[in-house]
């Protein structure tokens, strides 16, 4: 396959070049008959039965290449994740970059076939796709920007609005590995074992509805990590969540990581994990069907839903040693301390 | 259980917490306790140890925390460096969002100066090796565990000639604001809760003046829940048995000479000099100016304009940094200052008093409903 | 303030050490602890060993910590 040395603005013009590193770079990754066609729209066969879910998504990551994953790899599992914590089956995405001038040709096609591999771990197809160039200095490598559709099976009824007092919390594996990964990768701490729990996760969340378990609201804690996340659904159940300390699965890498830079695991972004509202009485048959799923294997339950107390703190933590603590949605968590 | 999960451990947290409560009851009086390091104040938020602790024993903290002590002309200063065409700033992550006069060092990035944040001097000093063309100035903050670090990195600088690397000096150092506080009317501190890898540095000798010269018992400790517990428990001992003396509960780390590689880098590079802490003022030989022969790595001799200091107006973060106040005393408290619009110094660290007590009364207010 | 962990140093050349805990690592200058050796547990404060770890202190405090933990299962 021939494929440009770096990418030139005239890559992004839609002529000759742009045709090119379509068909050279694009179109043998992400195979299928849809985007074949190049053409202006993907015309796609109707829906399976049920309520289409729709949603979209930008990526920039710093670094773009990481243990256990790259830009691309992550854009597809991102929006793979977003349809299936809505209780979506994910079918097809969209896939636009924007490329600055300059970027490595290698370095292209390492995000085109990340792709490529999340959408077939995931059983989607990329149906469509398109690429711009900006000058250098005014983008960092590439950024890239997807859609994804999807069906709500009839019947399923996923959300924040069923999350009832007595729920359980769930959580499908460890906290902040993507995050931790990225930080250190910033910061020069290397080791083996550190590594983003980037995945498709629609797999996992399949197994989980199709259990039988009571499953009331899923998320992937992204950005702010599994903190603001129960955050947000606090406010948007108006209920109390409490987490014990003692349950929360870190790993030691992933500690270590955040005792160096002065950052907290509650807050490190996850791309590979859900959260889990389920009836309480259904937590032992919801960790059951996590587990049985190769990316669920370290599901376990990590607090529950109480009545929401006026003026009370709406995410309190269990510490390890007996104490309590509210999880704010505390900003500026984000960045390596010295104190 | 590993190592360091002994220090968590909540058998015996409660073991701690019930053997403070029984040395409380021999006290005749409330006692305060003032720990001066800001990661003693986020240990004991983050673990909720303060609700532990007998009505007689009270936790304050003192201006432990490098960034809330930071006065805002540093800041000014730092932007207007920054703002300069061919320097890059670069600085530990903890002062990035602190209000300066004009917003802060994060607004200023927004308004394109170069502002890079590191982990470690190593870091900026690797940025003037690769961008010989640019100055690089890193902003020298931190007390005694953290102002080796610059001063070895500007040594490391002198030792290859990497000329293109400053520092803006405002290091600071922790027993003279101590002893400002041990003879302020308007605080009354009972026993210090010391800072442990201030110490590492210093060595526990440093502190012996506080007991000598004012009769008040002092303790050098860790940062876990275990190791603070039991520094509490050894004051209220102290205390209740009428004595006074430096004792080190941080023997892991921490000996009485302290660190003689780096007190000797510090005597090397730098000389105590007046310098301004927020909100208590300008202390005498509280901060570390660059000797003369290293005029040349020090980036306060840069010419730059500076605005009119402009201290954020009913912020009383001063009286929070000495203990003569809890935060809600603040009419800003919870108002216009809270972690996600800060006003003041204290509410921006994670580890600063009014930010640690913004969470521990949300949670009361809680509690109480 | 001042966060600063424990981590074993695993390889030094000069002043600059490799130091590690739970499988992560870090480049870090020994130029303040110049002394250092393979194995010791040094204290990393900013990119920099600051200090060192006695493994005799920390056994004593952790053998006091289990005679609390013990306490409290047995409050006689």
């Amino acid at each position: 396959m021939s494929r440009p040395d770096r990418i030139l603005l005239a890559h992004g013009s839609g002529g000759r070049l742009t045709h090119s590193l379509v068909r050279d770079a694009f179109l043998p990754a992400l195979d299928n008959p849809f985007l074949a066609t190049m053409a202006d729209s993907a015309v796609l066969p109707e829906l399976p039965p049920g309520r289409p879910a729709l949603t979209t998504d930008a990526f920039v990551v710093d670094p773009p290449v990481f243990p256990g994953g790259d830009l691309g790899y992550l854009s597809v599992c991102g929006t793979v994740n977003d349809l299936a914590v809505a209780g979506a089956r994910p079918l097809w995405l969209t896939f636009a970059v924007i490329l600055e001038e300059g970027l490595q040709g290698d370095l292209l096609l390492t995000f085109v076939r990340g792709a490529a591999r999340a959408a077939a771990e995931a059983g989607v197809q990329v149906v469509a796709g398109d690429t711009k160039v900006v000058p250098r200095g005014k983008g960092d490598r590439m950024y890239a920007v997807t859609a994804g559709l999807g069906v709500v099976p009839d019947g399923r009824d996923v959300g924040d609005h069923r999350i009832r007092p007595g729920d359980a919390v769930l959580i499908s594996g460890s906290l902040g590995d993507h995050g931790a990964t990225i930080m250190a990768s910033r910061h020069a701490i290397g080791g083996p074992g550190l590594r983003s729990d980037c995945a498709p996760l629609a797999a996992l969340a399949e197994a989980l509805l199709s259990s039988g378990a009571e499953v009331h609201s899923m998320h992937d804690p992204t950005r702010g990590g599994v903190a603001v996340t129960c955050n947000e659904v606090a406010e948007r159940a108006t209920a109390r969540i409490v987490l014990d300390e003692s349950r929360l699965p870190v790993r030691p890498e992933v500690a270590a990581v955040s005792e160096m830079l002065g950052l907290d695991p509650l807050y490190l972004a996850s791309e590979g994990r859900i959260l889990v509202w389920v009836a309480g009485g259904d937590a032992d048959r919801a960790i059951e069907a996590l587990r049985s799923h190769p990316l669920g294997c370290d599901a376990t339950r990590i607090g529950w839903v109480e009545e929401n107390r006026r003026g009370a703190v709406p995410v309190l933590l269990r510490t390890k040693v007996g104490g309590e603590r509210p999880v704010d949605f505390l900003s500026g968590m984000d960045l390596p301390r010295i104190c | 259980m590993t190592s360091g999960d002994a220090f968590f451990d909540p058998r015996a947290i409660a073991t701690l917490a019930g053997r403070i409560r029984e040395a409380s009851e021999g006290l005749d009086r409330q006692v305060v306790l003032m720990e001066v390091c800001g990661t003693h104040t986020h240990a004991i938020a983050a673990a909720g140890l303060r609700r532990m602790l007998p009505p007689q024993v009270r936790l304050i903290s003192g201006p432990g925390c490098p960034v809330c002590v930071t006065p805002v002309d540093y800041l000014d200063r730092a932007e207007a460096l920054a703002a300069l065409p061919g320097t890059i700033v670069c600085t530990f992550g903890d002062l990035v969002r602190v209000p300066s006069s004009r917003g802060s060092l994060e607004q200023a990035r927004a308004r394109g100066a170069r502002i890079r944040v590191v982990y470690s001097p190593r870091d900026a000093l690797e940025a003037a090796r690769a961008e010989p063309g640019a100055r690089v100035v890193f902003l020298a903050v931190g007390f005694e565990t953290t102002a080796p670090t610059i001063v070895a990195a500007v040594e490391e600088a002198e030792r290859e000639r990497t000329r293109n690397f400053l520092i803006l000096p405002g290091n600071k150092t922790v027993p003279p604001p101590l002893r400002a506080l041990a003879r302020d009317p308007q605080v009354r501190v009972s026993g210090v809760l010391l800072p442990g890898h201030v110490s590492v540095v210093t060595g526990s000798r440093e502190f012996e003046f506080l007991p000598a010269e004012f009769g008040i018992p002092a303790v050098v400790v860790g940062f876990t829940p275990a190791d603070v517990l039991r520094g509490v428990l050894e004051l209220v001992e102290q205390l209740r048995e009428g004595r006074a003396e430096v004792a080190n509960l941080y023997g892991r780390v921490v000996t009485a000479e302290g660190n003689p590689h780096a007190r000797a880098l510090l005597e090397k590079f730098f000389e105590p000099a007046d310098t301004a802490w927020r909100g208590l003022g300008t202390i005498p030989a509280s901060g570390l100016a660059l000797r003369r022969p290293w005029a040349h790595r020090d980036a306060s001799r840069i010419a730059v304009e500076l605005p009119e200091p402009v201290e954020p107006p009913g912020c009383r973060c001063g009286e929070v940094l000495k203990g003569a106040i809890d935060p809600p005393e603040c009419p800003l408290f919870a108002a216009e200052c809270t972690p996600e619009t800060p006003v003041g110094a204290c509410m921006v660290s994670s580890e600063g008093t009014c930010a640690a007590w913004h969470r521990h009364d949300r949670w009361a207010a809680g509690a109480a409903s | 303030m001042c966060l600063a962990i424990p981590m074993e140093l695993v390889e030094r050349s000069d002043l600059e050490g490799d130091v590690e805990i739970d499988g992560v690592r870090r480049k870090v200058s020994l130029m303040l602890l110049p002394e250092a050796e393979i194995g010791d547990y040094l204290l990393i404060h900013a990119g920099y060993a600051i200090g060192k770890l006695n493994a005799e202190e920390a056994r004593e405090t952790l053998a006091l910590l289990e005679e609390l933990s013990r306490a409290a299962e047995d409050p006689s």
